[in-house]
């Protein structure tokens, strides 16, 4: 198995072509672990992370772009990403230890494509859209396109993530994430909750609403959506997210929870994070997000 | 297969080792540079007794291919101690009895200097977190937490000329 490090993108899809059994990688959090269990050897190794384009995180007047290479402890550290997007940089501090932290990148966690992968839902409802370089030049495709299934993408052959981009958040909007896993720390989620809302004098004009782990890809969840938009934050329109959510699973069964089990966190799950949402898009936020986080 | 020259810095010293393409840096760290302070314990990432500081981030080793390291620079348990005088954390360690049979020592003492690198007064709850990769079968935790949190303590004095005292949790 060789090694092989590109600088540029163009030498990246060059070794790509000329090498079709090679698999690139960032942080190689999941590639290692993978091999070890005996998944089958790539012909070689590319490593991403030699790349600046795949290594920078910027911000302009419209938007951020976020290499998709990038460490996820740059993310999280980032006072300015935080206060525009703090659900999604939330999702983003919840991927195992602050020893992955150092190595794992968005790009990672949405092409190994797990199902549970904690970023992916607040990527999407952030409308977030992935740059794909390929030898005939780049495309960009929503987030919400690349996972097909559990260890599957439609990028195809030699094609790769280069970055992601993110556009600024309208006025009054707040997004949060919230997942559920058996033990506080370094586990998988059983449930993950993703919502983004937009209120105008305390009515939804927008909201997205996606979970994780519940299905075999993250899904969006329209009919929780439709239930907000145009609507107060209210009791009632809160029981029909959680009505919706859990209809929207398709959960397993695994040793993490049932499928009843998740069906009802997701529902508990998707109202707490619409709840938060809304408390972050009026500013008036009360601070008990952070400690049901971590449960 | 040809083996990769690789140039870095560990431990404030310039290294040369060379090393196979799918080797990992725990295998080149032990085998080829000789440092068997960093440990294997699950070889996945799970347990953090193979950490090191790669350019200041603290990192599983057995996660890093070793041909990464080529003009980094890390720093692994061996590098703790200054000049024949244990690293206050490593005092602690001794002191409080933190460690049974040792084998995850030496990756929670780096994941713990990465912590009060970055934050030098933490809280228990702040410790407990920066450690959560680091897995012991033996302690049950509580004695490396104190240990931690005196070592900050410690730190803190030293930092301070001792005109303050620096409180535990």
């Amino acid at each position: 198995m060789d090694y092989l490090s590109p600088v540029s993108v163009e030498e990246a899809t060059t070794m790509l072509s000329q090498t079709p059994d090679a698999r690139v990688f960032a942080g190689a959090t999941d590639v290692i672990p993978q091999l070890r269990a005996g998944r089958p050897e790539p012909q070689a190794l590319v490593d991403l992370k030699g790349i600046e384009r795949l290594m920078a995180l910027s911000q302009s007047d419209g938007s951020w772009t976020i290499g998709a290479a990038v460490p996820t402890v740059r993310l999280t550290e980032s006072a300015e990403l935080r206060a525009e997007f703090p659900g999604l940089v939330e999702a983003v501090g919840l991927i195992g230890s602050d020893q992955i932290q150092s190595r794992c990148s968005l790009g990672g966690n949405l092409c190994n494509a797990s199902p549970a992968a904690d970023s992916v839902p607040a990527m999407i409802v952030n409308g977030m859209r992935a740059v794909v370089a390929s030898g005939s030049g780049t495309r960009t495709v929503p987030v919400a396109d690349i996972v097909t299934g559990p260890g599957s993408t439609s990028l195809a052959q030699g094609e790769f993530v280069v970055e992601f981009e993110l556009d600024r958040p309208p006025a009054n909007t707040g997004d949060a994430y919230l997942r559920m896993t058996p033990r506080t720390e370094m586990d998988i989620a059983i449930v993950g909750a993703s919502a983004r809302l937009t209120l105008d004098d305390g009515v939804c004009t927008a909201a997205t609403i996606a979970l994780g782990a519940v299905a075999p890809t993250a899904v969006r969840v329209p009919d929780a959506e439709a239930a907000l938009v145009g609507r107060p934050i209210d009791d009632e329109a809160l029981a029909a997210v959680a009505a919706a959510a859990s209809e929207a699973c398709n959960p397993i069964d695994d040793k993490r929870g049932t499928i009843a089990y998740r069906r009802q966190v997701a529902g508990v799950l998707a109202r707490r994070a619409v709840a938060t949402a809304a408390e972050r898009a009026s500013g008036r936020e009360t601070g008990e997000h952070r400690d049901g986080a971590s449960q | 297969m040809t083996r990769t020259h690789i140039t870095c810095t560990i431990n404030g010293d310039e290294v040369e080792f060379l090393c196979d393409q799918d080797e990992t840096l725990l295998d080149a760290l032990r085998d080829e540079v000789g440092l068997t302070g960093v440990k294997e314990g699950c070889g996945t990432g799970d347990c953090g007794a193979c950490s090191v500081l790669l350019d200041g981030r603290v990192t599983c080793a057995c996660l890093v291919f070793a041909p990464e390291v080529d003009g980094t620079t890390m720093v692994t348990v061996e590098g703790l101690a200054e000049a024949g005088q244990l690293h206050p954390l490593q005092q602690c360690f001794l002191e409080g009895a933190a460690l049974q049979c040792g084998v995850c020592t030496p990756g929670f003492l780096v994941a713990a200097k990465a912590l009060l690198d970055r934050n030098p007064d933490p809280t228990e709850t702040e410790v407990r977190y920066a450690l959560a990769g680091n897995l012991c079968r033996c302690t049950g935790y509580d004695k490396i937490i104190r240990a931690v949190l005196d070592a900050a303590a410690d730190m803190q004095t030293a930092t301070n000329g001792g005109s303050t005292a620096a409180t535990t949790a």
